[in-house]
């Protein structure tokens, strides 16, 4: 049975953006909000250079990554051709405006990613 | 549900493309079959050149194989002629009887060799340029005779002259016209081209009219005759004094044409909307085109008519030339003969092989024509299409783009002499021998496609040159020839600047009443337009519309700047490049406290502190305690100045208190693209003012203005602009530069490009000569950025959404067997202040 969790409201959520639900390990799991109150939720980390997906601008249904313009499909994590590549979805439940993920996957999916930390930020013990 | 039918009548690029096209966006749509007359699938008819030349070999020119087809669906019938439409039936039937019904039909027949009508025109060893059987005929001619009459000094004829050559033949070119390639050049780089070709071994007959073809008693062609007489050997007659579209079976079928199959801008006849036509079959307002690019747009509208979407429209191209004659560099584009009220500028080199001629009317590149160094070809083009005045860089157009300081491709400008190691565009690290290959293996034929695939030449675009080149020889693809108008993005057909007339002329302060008057494609936008509309909604309309964060880039939503591992980088404002011990010592306390890993002093003058978490952001503002320095906004960024009067024993002005100054009247003033200043108290320019969006430089009298500078990709160095007696007049006057260019530039426009666009003369007018046009600009300005909060302090006001820095949740460490009672029990969500996310 899945252990479903709620994380937050939807309106916790501003529309067409997003918001972050940290874990204890792995990257964390981005959620988005679409124009129609639709929620999804991806792994905050796009395939191309493992940038935040959720500091990306949200249109339509997909989010085009901050760091390369990339865009994923929020339905599918799967990058918009000609480029390839995809990343991890989590399921999402909208119950009672409140927005619930699955244990199950918070625990597993992508969790021995390293967390999205290249660069001069391994020079400190963060 | 049943599928609809379709069928083209033809199997070439053009033909292809579109179903392509189509199968991409409405694949289930249509059961599709196509009729080809020749055996082939679809080949890049382009590169036989380059197989006749033995370069290339016909396996590697094949587009489409037949295993595409199969994928795909489509039924497929090789050697099959269509003879026959019947409008009524709605079905086409070929020679061997084979039929086949449709509800939509495209015509793609292409074109026929235009075949002289001279006696001996059908003799054996005589053929026309334009399919596989034509050049293997002439691969198999070469090694059994001797000599080749190529009739046609265009761009076929030369191309089939130089393979028969270099596969031993003994080429003679018969040219009606006095001098090569007339459509395309002019006498002089005609004649260049000739003596190069001529030096290779080609022999000419210029001004020559073939009178007959003599055959020998086999039947086979053995002389060419010309009016007066004289006759020339010739085992092999190839005819290539141009195309004529093949449009037989469409004026059988009663469809209207003229020049070709007369079609709408959807691809469709006139006279039978059910049937489309594309390529070069089809005469679009006129023009029945050759050139791939073009083709393909068509192809792609009609596909996007086809799926029933019916958007798109096609209006028409541009279209330029090159010639793929290995080692030979020719280019032309637009009117390159000049004449009546045309100017010209010409540079000639005979001894190096170089000649530039370049055609102005009024103030606008109407032509170019290039022989023997083309790398700037596509600025040309560009230059003519986008018909912008050119007096402002008129004295350094014919030295070309790369001649303005290009960098990042190591100065090469001849792509064909550069190995498949050296990098072609520095920004991506894309070598050549990575563009070739994509090119080749998945099939690209634009700029564009390169673009999207390789990312070559996709972000300064310095390369475009090269790049295009690579096309050229590589895949034979031209210049992608757009209409001149850009559209936005893909979710509109309008440009920027009709986009920016209708939010101003129509009052529009709402982003989704830009989508409803515009009629937007896309509910709500993309990332590339929606940034855009938001800034042209707010500087349109200062206090009136109401910014919108989700349409922000960012880092004009974080009020950081994003780095490659996610978290940010802070600059505070420092006025004038000057600061104080107390900040110092609280930026130095912030970094220890949140242990921000890189301190840097940036090129701006500023301190820049990078590798700072999100969650740290609002901490570091407030620790710091120093206003936002905007170092991730499109706006003004820093004003450097360097010491001046103040301590500088050279020093005329107090160039410090003027940045200061300035700084303090224009901070926070968002723009089409980021903005820096420069003020130098003297001529020696320390603060480097001469490469600035607005560079002021103190002199005895008083101070000097220089603007749309840019140290960037093309280092520019700014336009004077005027010469200021006052402090209160650089105000004045710097102010109303930058309220022109937030009205007027384009998003992501620099000063640079914005006045390249308008032209000086028109800044001049508007901000010199109107005196009160300018006061009124600066007061414009004041009026925008007065009461504009500072983002790192004022959240509520500059709409600053402080939850983004924290995750909604954290998820604690997983528990395993999580027990019955916990499951669904709701909301472990801890606050995540604590825990630290990774950034």
């Amino acid at each position: 049975m899945t252990d479903w969790i709620s994380v937050c409201a939807v309106t916790d959520i501003p529309v067409l953006g997003s918001r972050r639900v940290a874990r204890a390990k792995g990257p964390q799991v981005a959620l988005f909000r679409t124009a129609d109150d639709r929620i999804h939720a991806l792994l905050d980390r796009c395939p191309h250079k493992a940038g935040p997906l959720s500091q990306g601008i949200v249109f339509g249904n997909a989010v085009a990554c901050p760091l390369h313009n990339w865009t994923i499909a929020l339905e599918n994590g799967c990058a918009r051709e000609p480029d390839e590549g995809r990343t991890p979805v989590f399921q999402v439940k909208v119950e009672d405006g409140v927005v619930l993920l699955d244990r199950q996957e918070l625990d597993t999916v992508g969790i021995d990613l390293p967390p999205v930390m290249a660069g001069p930020c391994t020079r400190v013990a963060c | 549900m049943k599928k609809m039918k379709l069928v083209m009548v033809g199997n070439g690029m053009a033909g292809v493309r579109t179903l392509e096209e189509l199968l991409k966006i409405s694949p289930d749509l249509y059961d599709i079959t196509v009729f080809g007359a020749e055996p082939h699938p679809n080949y890049n008819r382009i590169l036989l050149s380059p197989v006749l030349a033995g370069e290339q070999t016909l396996d590697e020119i094949i587009l489409n194989p037949l295993s595409w087809y199969e994928e795909n669906g489509i039924t497929l019938h090789l050697g099959k002629t269509v003879t026959q439409i019947d409008r009524i039936r709605r079905k086409v039937i070929a020679a061997d009887g084979t039929e086949a019904d449709y509800d939509r039909l495209l015509i793609a027949t292409g074109s026929n060799p235009f075949i002289l009508p001279v006696p001996g025109k059908d003799l054996d060893g005589v053929i026309g340029y334009r399919d596989i059987t034509d050049t293997n005929t002439m691969i198999e001619a070469a090694t059994k005779y001797k000599h080749a009459v190529v009739i046609g000094g265009g761009l076929l004829g030369l191309e089939a002259a130089n393979g028969l050559m270099l596969r031993g033949m003994q080429v003679t070119v018969v040219h009606i016209g006095d001098w090569l390639m007339e459509r395309q050049l002019d006498d002089q780089a005609g004649e260049l081209l000739r003596k190069s070709l001529q030096e290779r071994g080609l022999r000419f007959r210029m001004g020559a009219h073939t009178e007959a073809l003599i055959g020998d008693k086999d039947g086979r062609v053995m002389a060419v005759r010309f009016k007066g007489g004289e006759e020339i050997p010739a085992d092999l007659v190839v005819m290539a004094a141009g195309i004529r579209p093949n449009t037989a079976l469409a004026e059988s079928a009663g469809l209207h044409c003229h020049r070709g199959v007369v079609v709408t801008d959807t691809l469709q006849t006139v006279t039978d909307p059910r049937i489309y036509a594309v390529g070069e079959c089809a005469a679009h307002r006129g023009i029945a085109y050759g050139l791939v690019a073009p083709l393909f747009e068509q192809g792609k509208v009609c596909a996007n008519h086809l799926a029933q979407f019916g958007i798109g429209r096609y209006l028409g191209s541009q279209t330029s030339t090159k010639l793929k004659v290995t080692g030979i560099d020719l280019f032309s584009a637009g009117d390159f003969m000049g004449g009546d009220g045309t100017e010209e500028i010409v540079m000639s080199d005979p001894f190096a092989g170089v000649y530039k001629k370049l055609v102005i009317k009024n103030d606008q590149l109407v032509g170019a024509c290039l022989y023997g160094d083309t790398v700037d070809g596509s600025w040309y083009f560009k230059l003519l299409r986008e018909g912008r005045k050119i007096a402002d860089i008129r004295d350094k157009l014919m030295f070309g783009e790369s001649n303005i300081g290009d960098v990042g491709h190591q100065g090469h400008n001849k792509a064909a002499a550069m190995a498949d190691s050296d990098e072609v565009c520095g920004c991506n690290g894309v070598t050549k021998g990575a563009v070739c290959k994509a090119i080749k293996e998945k099939g690209l034929f634009t700029l564009e496609e390169v673009r999207k695939h390789t990312k070559a030449s996709a972000s300064c675009g310095s390369c475009t040159g090269l790049v295009e080149q690579l096309l050229m020889f590589t895949a034979g693809g031209d210049y992608s020839a757009a209409p001149k108008k850009k559209a936005m993005c893909g979710c509109t057909e309008l440009s920027h600047q009709e986009v920016r007339n209708a939010i101003f002329d129509e009052h529009l302060v709402k982003l989704d009443e830009v989508y409803e008057r515009l009629s937007w494609k896309t509910p709500n936008g993309c990332s590339t337009c929606r940034p855009a509309l938001n800034y042209y909604l707010i500087s349109s309309w200062p206090k009136e519309a109401v910014d919108d964060p989700q349409s922000r880039f960012i880092n004009e939503r974080s009020h950081a700047n994003i780095q490659k591992d996610g978290t940010y980088s802070v600059v505070p404002r420092m006025w004038g490049g000057e600061t104080t011990a107390d900040e110092l010592r609280r930026i130095a306390d912030a970094v220890d406290k949140y242990k921000i890993p890189t301190v840097k002093v940036t090129g701006g003058q500023r301190i820049d502190l990078l590798g700072v978490r999100k969650e740290d952001l609002v901490d570091v503002w407030r620790d710091i305690g120093m206003p936002s320095g905007h170092a991730y906004a499109k706006a003004l960024r820093t004003v450097k100045t360097c010491v001046g009067s103040e301590w500088c024993r050279m020093g005329t002005q107090d160039s410090t208190q003027m940045g200061k100054d300035l700084e303090r009247a224009m901070w926070r003033m968002y723009a089409p693209h980021k903005v820096k200043f420069a003020v130098s108290g003297c001529p020696r320019n320390c603060a480097e003012a001469g490469i600035k969006d607005v560079g002021i430089i103190g002199v005895d009298s008083g101070w000097e203005m220089y603007i749309a500078g840019n140290g960037g990709i093309k280092t520019e160095v700014a336009h004077f602009l005027v010469k200021l007696k006052t402090a209160e007049e650089v105000m004045e006057y710097t102010g109303a530069f930058m309220q022109l260019y937030r009205k007027e530039g384009w998003y992501l426009e620099r000063t640079v490009h914005y006045v390249s666009r308008v032209g000086l003369d028109h800044v001049k007018q508007r901000i010199l000569e109107d005196h009160e046009g300018r006061k009124a600009l600066w007061a414009e300005l004041q009026y925008a950025l007065d009461g504009e909060p500072d983002p790192w302090f004022e959240f509520a006001k500059a709409q600053v959404d402080v939850r983004q820095f924290e995750p909604v949740a954290s998820i604690a460490v997983p528990t395993g067997a999580a027990s019955s009672e916990s499951a669904g029990a709701s909301a472990k969500t801890v606050p995540a202040a604590p825990l630290r996310g990774p950034f």
